[in-house]
């Protein structure tokens, strides 16, 4: 089980990311928990400064724009 | 549904060449559609039951010239913005502005503030992740005051409206000010008024994201995207900006445009920026506005401190602020600015 964090404030693309991240974890039958964050100041601590930012297990992958489907795969399963 | 495109479109090549002509392709159909703009506003004005010189014939062609110019210059700058500024991002800025103490750290972040993608909606991660990082306080403003102050879509439509010698005086301006404003902050040893949890926010975990390689193709669809977001948000205001300045082209007398925004008046200035702080439009808003003003005999001076107001000092942007800085740093922040601003303005109602 994989804890996957979207940081982001509420605006479409994060929306989008989490949407993104759903259905390629659905593709790849990979078992999350997903997580909105939009609280300011959790976004600092981890670290985020463009949105929407992907955490996985608590490591920062992407920050800023929307992620790229191969790779979210590969964040995924990694 | 965002999955299922990639696998049925064509092979990598191929795609390429879509990108390539089908922005190719854009850019002449605008080309040409720009130089149809007159013939074109004529055409629609001559359709409505007024006379073309009557100030409601005046205003009605003013509106339909300038809405489909604003918005194929808007989407052109936004494009070429956003293909430019995948190049840059705030990771790689911090890495560049920590540390920097020195003088020219200021005319740097000022520099990058025009160059780094950044929404104002994440200026709160985006100043924490700064300063966390040792990017000096001063620095960080110099950045988030150029961002939006001379930002490519003011300056894009400025020239193309207004001419090049506003532009270009406005851009020299609106820099010096962000850069001078960071510094005069920088020296005031302000740290201590940012709120508390900020400043123990011991430096944040810098995290060190590989960086991305995107291809030229990625780039264009970058500034697509862009284009789709940032138009499809902000044309209303654009709307709103050249009604205003329609209105403003069509019935303001200029007798009592003189009176209002004249250089002799001498509290024009301070009004203007006092009326522009709780205006909350983007560039391309308030440009209309600005070239209307400028068309009825509005001094310079007053008009340009009247659109630096409405652009760099914000009310929702100090709301969202309020969260990392203290009522009293932001009252700092709005006092610095607005006196660059003011200098600016009784400067140039002064020498023209």
């Amino acid at each position: 089980m994989k804890t996957v964090k979207v940081y982001g404030p509420g605006c479409q693309r994060c929306e989008t990311t989490e949407k993104m991240v759903r259905d390629a974890a659905t593709k790849l039958g990979i078992d999350v928990a997903i997580e909105k964050v939009s609280d300011t100041k959790s976004m600092a601590m981890a670290g985020v400064m463009s949105t929407p930012g992907i955490a996985i297990d608590g490591k920062l992958v992407h920050a800023g724009g929307l992620p790229d489907e191969a790779k979210l795969e590969q964040w995924l399963t990694a | 549904m965002t999955t299922e495109t990639h696998e049925i479109s064509p092979p990598p090549a191929a795609r390429e060449w879509l990108w390539y002509a089908g922005v190719l392709a854009a850019a002449v159909a605008g080309w040409v559609a720009y130089g149809q703009l007159i013939p074109f506003s004529e055409w629609v004005t001559s359709l409505f039951p007024v006379a073309r010189d009557s100030h409601t014939g005046e205003a009605i062609a003013f509106f339909v010239y300038d809405v489909p110019k604003v918005l194929l210059l808007l989407t052109g700058i936004v494009f070429v913005t956003g293909v430019l500024r995948s190049w840059f991002s705030p990771e790689k800025t911090r890495a560049v502005l920590a540390g920097k103490r020195e003088i020219f750290g200021y005319p740097l972040a000022a520099f990058l503030g025009v160059l780094t993608p950044f929404c104002s909606c994440s200026s709160v991660p985006l100043f924490i992740g700064f300063v966390s990082a040792g990017v000096p306080l001063g620095v960080t403003f110099s950045f988030l005051i150029a961002g939006p102050m001379v930002g490519p879509v003011g300056l894009g439509l400025l020239y193309a409206l207004v001419g090049w010698k506003i532009a270009t005086i406005y851009l020299v301006f609106g820099f010096s000010i962000a850069t001078i404003a960071g510094y005069v902050m920088g020296k005031m040893g302000l740290e201590r008024y940012l709120q508390d949890w900020v400043r123990e926010l011991n430096a944040g975990p810098l995290n060190d994201l590989p960086e991305e390689t995107l291809t030229f193709t990625d780039r264009l669809k970058i500034g697509a995207e862009q284009v789709r977001e940032i138009v499809g948000k902000v044309w209303i205001w654009v709307l709103v900006g050249i009604g205003i300045g329609a209105l403003i082209h069509g019935y303001v007398p200029e007798a009592t445009m003189l009176r209002i925004m004249g250089g002799e008046a001498w509290w024009s200035v301070p009004a203007a920026v006092v009326v522009g702080v709780p205006m909350y439009t983007n560039a391309a808003g308030v440009i209309p506005i600005v070239e209307a003003l400028l068309g009825k005999g509005a001094a310079l001076g007053t008009t340009l401190a009247f659109m630096m107001s409405v652009i760099a000092l914000s009310l929702p942007e100090m709301i969202i602020l309020k969260q990392v800085l203290t009522l009293r740093l932001i009252a700092i922040f709005i006092a610095v600015v607005a006196s660059g601003i003011l200098a600016t303005g009784y400067l140039f109602n002064l020498l023209l």
